[in-house]
């Protein structure tokens, strides 16, 4: 299992790979969808979680992007707002289970990746 | 009943408000009035202007016809009474000029003519012949007046200058009323006699008394002096005087108003006799005579009276009626501006929650992360792996980011509800969430609050934001009428299968009973001192309905109210 985590907080996104790796799985992480893009590459992802704002390229539009390099990839989306825009699109993408309001609970992440990545 | 409910002026409870400008209601009462004034100024102005010219105008005409009819009579009886006199003058004359002096003279020959006058005209009752000495020098009658001297006499000096002479009415020695005609015969050496004759006024009195009068009419002759000559009506005995004013002369036949007694007014009709003293007099209380003009102006007025009510129930039905249908019409513009508005805010603090939370998150998500990483450090290095100190600590951070998670993601959800339309809701959420808002003013005001929820209720389908701004203005409402140590009941149940029951008790101040009939009335608020704009329940109420609930209400003033809203498991379409 293999994460990609993307956020423009890299106090953030470098933290939570490091608490993901602790526990096993191997996250990799970028604080933009440029640097994202260019990690995917030379490296297959099986799941990408991705923060919904975020500047020049939102995570929305990332994983469109990402969706024509590997078509196979899931995703979790993050925010930090609420609102009901974000809410639906994300749903309507990748239904009501791939959303998570930051301040991300470790284990709920975890639950939801084991979940989303589960046979 | 009906007609009554259909044009009662609804607005005329309606307050004036002061929620700025084009949010408030017109001010009806005012228009109200306006409208009936101008209404009433358009119906009733003719009516009552020509009420009043015809009332003057037909005044006059049946003024004028009295004083006409007045003339009438008195000139007709006037003719008639100078032809008496002309008459019997005439006849006088005529027995000067067919007679000699010494014909004329002798005691049977005269004593004929009175017979023949007695016989022909009568009402004659002696005859003498005076010379120009002023003595009686022949006399036939029923009174020894031979030789009487009457050169004294005013009479008789009058008729020696204007050669007749009619006397008023007098008693004479038989206290018996009669009149005086003299003629005097001159011839052309220079002699010259009188013949005079008495009459009796019998006849004299029946023309008077022939005369057609009416029930208080009265028609007599006076002398210039005002002294009665003929029986009256209204006076007792003649050669009395009157108590009216003695008119002044007049060749024509005239007519007058006096006041008499008791002030009413007095018509006379009178014409002065030509050759007599006499004045002719036809009176008649005004009153009388006006009678048949008051009672047809009795029955116009009766009518414009009729019109006049009808025309102001008719005016105030119809005004109140069009003023009611513009008071509705604003009162649903107000509520939606209302409506709008309040939307809007909520809407606006939802959009300041959200970005407040947004921000927060961010460096909420970092410390949570860096604290995670530190407990995780700490939990996988065997030395630090039984601190229990440090470990607590690290909890506690962590405990209270999760904390400051919740407080972010429940104004997240509020914002996001906002927005929403309808979902399938957990209730017990829903509570949860608005007293998420809510608990800390009870802590501080040390206010109880019990949620009594029933196991295994249904989620439904609602509008989640709808939903919580019923409760949370429940709530609010349920602390503002509660002191401090209060209790709040809130209980949900499921009723009659289909529907959720949720009420909310509070042991607060209660509502008068003539209060709980207006309390979901738009403005009404027994809170306006303190800020209340009387929207609140109205809004909630309206909302209640969009969600096709009902809410109920049960208060005892000082003791508490209770609000319960029923709404239905299963949504049914409604259109607003």
């Amino acid at each position: 299992m293999k994460i990609l985590l993307v956020d423009d907080e890299f106090e953030l996104v470098s933290t939570l790979a490091e608490r993901l790796s602790l526990r096993g799985i191997d996250a990799d992480w970028a604080t933009s969808g440029e640097s994202a893009l260019a990690k995917l590459q030379d490296t297959t992802y099986d799941l990408a979680v991705l923060d919904i704002k975020m500047p020049k390229i939102s995570g929305l539009k990332l994983r469109k992007k990402i969706q024509k390099i590997q078509p196979e990839m899931r995703y979790i989306f993050m925010t930090g707002h609420g609102s009901a825009e974000d809410f639906y699109s994300a749903s309507s993408e990748e239904g009501p289970d791939s959303y998570l309001v930051k301040p991300v609970n470790i284990d709920d992440l975890i639950a939801k990746i084991t979940a989303i990545l589960a046979p | 009943m009906f007609l009554l409910n259909v044009f009662k002026p609804a607005f005329l409870h309606s307050r004036e408000t002061d929620s700025g400008p084009f949010t408030g209601l017109f001010n009806f009462k005012k228009l109200w009035r306006s409208r009936i004034i101008i209404l009433l100024c358009v119906a009733l102005g003719p009516l009552i202007s020509l009420a009043i010219f015809t009332f003057v105008v037909t005044k006059h005409d049946a003024e004028r016809e009295i004083h006409l009819r007045t003339i009438r009579l008195a000139s007709n009886t006037k003719r008639t009474i100078s032809f008496f006199f002309e008459e019997r003058k005439a006849a006088l004359d005529f027995i000067l000029r067919s007679n000699s002096f010494e014909q004329i003279n002798d005691h049977r020959q005269l004593a004929n003519i009175l017979q023949s006058l007695q016989e022909t005209i009568g009402g004659f009752t002696d005859l003498g012949i005076i010379d120009a000495t002023g003595k009686q020098i022949q006399y036939v009658g029923p009174y020894d007046l031979q030789d009487v001297n009457y050169s004294s006499e005013k009479w008789f000096e009058e008729v020696a200058v204007r050669n007749h002479y009619i006397s008023d009415v007098y008693l004479g020695f038989r206290e018996v009323p009669h009149i005086i005609i003299a003629v005097k015969h001159m011839f052309p050496n220079g002699f010259s006699y009188v013949l005079r004759a008495t009459l009796e006024t019998q006849r004299f009195n029946r023309i008077l008394s022939n005369i057609n009068l009416s029930g208080s009419e009265d028609a007599f002759l006076v002398n210039k002096e005002g002294i009665i000559q003929t029986p009256s009506r209204s006076h007792e005995n003649i050669m009395a005087k009157i108590t009216l004013p003695v008119p002044e002369y007049s060749e024509h036949t005239e007519v007058m108003e006096v006041t008499g007694s008791h002030l009413k007014k007095i018509v006379i009709g009178y014409a002065h006799i030509p050759d007599t003293s006499f004045i002719f007099m036809l009176t008649e209380k005004k009153e009388a005579l006006m009678r048949p003009w008051r009672t047809t102006q009795s029955i116009i007025i009766f009518f414009i009276i009729l019109s006049i009510l009808s025309t102001l129930i008719v005016v105030y039905l119809v005004a109140t009626h069009l003023v009611n249908q513009i008071f509705l019409a604003d009162l649903e513009r107000v509520q939606t501006l209302h409506e709008v508005e309040q939307s809007s805010k909520l809407a606006s603090i939802g959009r300041l929650a959200a970005g407040v939370a947004h921000e927060i998150n961010n460096p909420l998500a970092i410390i949570n992360e860096k604290a995670g990483l530190v407990k995780d450090i700490f939990s996988f290095k065997e030395e630090y792996k039984h601190d229990a100190k440090i470990l607590g600590l690290i909890e506690s951070i962590l405990a209270s980011v999760d904390r400051c998670g919740k407080i972010t993601k429940r104004l997240l959800g509020f914002a996001r509800n906002l927005d929403a339309t309808i979902q399938q809701v957990d209730i017990s959420a829903v509570i949860e969430d608005v007293l998420g808002f809510l608990v800390k003013e009870a802590e501080y005001r040390s206010i109880l609050i019990n949620l009594d929820i029933e196991e295994n209720l249904p989620q439904f389908e609602t509008d989640r934001g709808k939903l919580q701004q019923i409760l949370l203005n429940l709530v609010n409402n349920a602390f503002a009428a509660m002191q401090d140590n209060g209790r709040l009941d809130i209980r949900i149940r499921r009723v009659e299968h289909d529907f959720i029951a949720i009420s909310v008790k509070d042991d607060g101040s209660g509502i008068p009973e003539a209060d709980l009939k207006r309390i979901f009335e738009p403005f009404f608020s027994t809170k306006t001192k303190n800020g209340g704009t009387g929207l609140g329940l109205f809004i909630t109420y309206g909302l209640i309905q969009e969600l096709n609930g009902t809410l109920q209400v049960v208060s005892t003033f000082g003791k508490g109210s209770e609000f319960t809203i029923t709404l239905p498991l299963t949504r049914i379409s409604k259109q607003r």
